[in-house]
């Protein structure tokens, strides 16, 4: 992993996306690293898109907010809209291809795989922090240990999070669109 | 003490705690919501109560009355609440009652946006009540200084016998931090016994002009006597400040704006200009005397601040040298943003 890593989780109210942000956080401040996550609260919040931004550094982190987008985790088509024209070339866009329709970046079934699995679409969250520990190189046991300690249903949320780790560590080239799949719509 | 994630709300609940806070009147708004749940959650548990008012003017008062029955006691509130509590703060200056005040900064005025950052209340946590008094302001930049600038809040109201306001902000209040901070429960010791101005005599407490014996008076020279040693109570105060960096241009920031400033200075020193930051954890009393001698070796003072301009008019009055505001509302600039101003001043 490099000295800073930027990273953008965002989706619409419901999704999960403030929780799989502080997760992540937690798991990186566990492994050591420096942490600051922040989120959107309040009006933002509630009407569409919302976001947890995390920066992890080796380095003490001056600076509070994101001055550039590393990791774009995208769960829903409205935060890809909000969210996709603030990326750059350099930027890895993982977006639930169940939902997003993407014009670049790497997708995975984090929804479908979620109704599949458990019948409902809320572990879509964990499912996708499970492919971004993948692709971060972040231990996965650390992310499994604030699950634990931090989730309700926790098997189910841990069972979550191991099958997108194994979908993100099958990807070694994250920026090689590997599936786009059709949007799957919420009934 | 081992990492954990953290936000600076929760870390200011566990400075009360530790510091021994054991009563909290309040009334819960955004973004310093958390900091009542918390003490709701915690207080109990450690033998403290936590009351719910119908507003902030309540919580105030029933906070400073607690204070003189010998509680270590607190609120928190943000913006609106700041207002309405303004009474109740001259009324703990004169009474000289140790009460901890939180003020989560949002953007205003009025009701503004509550979910916005501000450091628009900067000027009115040192003026906000009416007629002069002392008073001590912290401002944290980070969820360290959140827990440890509580513990300091509650030290400095005990031993100068006053109210002390920690100048939070959204940003500061609602961000979570990697951290190692003391355990829930490691209770700081120190003197828990004001010492105002009228202590061991008859106590009577009022918002008058008073004696040494507490009871009203209207006399001119009571009056002139009273606030000199309201005020001279601070000779001692040592003003909270931190120097990083090189001489050059020099930032004086406070809060979140402070965060903003190191990076900038850091972006100024790879492009070869020497800068240094000088972070004022103690708003006021103003830290004159350190703000003028680091500025004496500074080609330019640079003051960043999430306002119209409040705390930078405090450091042109002490500075000799060029002073530079910069303003920016509702978030934080980028750093590169900054660091352009800066160097189109040179």
């Amino acid at each position: 992993m490099p000295r800073e890593v930027n990273i953008r989780i965002a989706g619409t109210g419901g999704q999960g996306v403030i929780k799989a942000g502080l997760v992540l956080a937690e798991a990186f401040a566990l492994e050591g690293k420096n942490v600051v996550q922040t989120q959107s609260y309040g009006p933002e919040a509630r009407g569409g898109a919302s976001r947890a931004d995390i920066i992890v550094s080796d380095d003490e982190i001056d600076f509070p907010g994101l001055r550039r987008v590393d990791y774009l985790l995208v769960l829903h088509d409205s935060a890809y809209r909000k969210y996709y024209p603030q990326v750059d070339g350099e930027t890895h866009v993982i977006y639930d291809s169940s939902l997003v329709n993407a014009r670049r970046g790497l997708g995975f079934p984090f929804t479908e795989t979620s109704i599949r699995e458990f019948g409902t679409p809320l572990f879509a969250n964990m499912i996708a922090i499970g492919a971004l520990t993948a692709m971060l190189g972040l231990q996965p046991e650390k992310v499994e240990v604030v699950i634990q300690k931090r989730m309700r249903k926790a098997e189910e949320n841990v069972k979550a999070f191991r099958i997108g780790f194994e979908m993100g560590r099958r990807v070694t080239k994250p920026k090689v669109v590997s599936h786009v799949v059709k949007p799957y719509i919420l009934s | 003490m081992e990492m954990e994630l953290i936000q600076g709300n929760e870390a200011a609940v566990r400075g009360a705690i530790n510091a021994g806070c054991n009563f909290f009147a309040g009334y819960p708004i955004t973004p310093s919501s958390e900091i009542a749940h918390g003490m709701a959650e915690l207080l109990p548990k450690f033998g403290g109560v936590f009351i719910q008012m119908e507003d902030e003017i309540a919580s105030i008062s029933a906070v400073i009355g607690a204070s003189m029955a010998g509680a270590v006691a607190m609120t928190a509130t943000s913006g609106p609440g700041f207002s309405l509590m303004q009474e109740g703060m001259g009324y703990a200056a004169i009474t000289e009652s140790p009460v901890v005040i939180f003020n989560v900064m949002r953007a205003g005025p009025s009701t503004g946006i509550p979910t916005a950052p501000s450091q628009g209340d900067a000027m009115q946590a040192r003026y906000g009540s009416h007629g002069d008094y002392p008073i001590v302001v912290l401002a944290p930049a980070s969820v360290k200084d959140m827990y440890y600038l509580t513990v300091e809040a509650f030290k400095i109201a005990f031993r100068f016998s006053t109210p002390v306001i920690v100048l939070s902000d959204e940003i500061v209040g609602h961000m979570r931090e990697s951290v190692a901070l003391p355990p829930l429960g490691e209770i700081e010791s120190y003197e828990k016994r004001a010492k105002n101005l009228i202590d061991g005599r008859r106590r009577h407490r009022t918002g008058l002009v008073h004696t040494e014996n507490g009871l009203p008076t209207t006399d001119l020279e009571e009056y002139e006597k009273l606030l000199r040693l309201l005020f001279a109570k601070f000779d001692d105060f040592r003003p909270m400040v931190r120097f990083e960096g090189e001489e050059g241009v020099l930032f004086v920031a406070y809060g979140s704006s402070y965060r903003l400033a190191k990076s900038s200075a850091k972006l100024l020193a790879e492009k070869g200009v020497s800068a240094g930051i000088l972070k004022l954890e103690s708003l006021f009393p103003f830290p004159e005397d350190a703000v003028r001698r680091y500025s004496k070796k500074a080609d330019l003072v640079v003051v960043p601040e999430m306002n119209a301009g409040q705390v930078v008019k405090e450091v042109e009055r002490v500075c000799c040298c060029r002073v530079k505001g910069v303003s920016y509302f509702g978030s934080l600039i980028l750093p590169e943003k900054l660091v352009e101003i800066v160097e189109g001043e040179l």
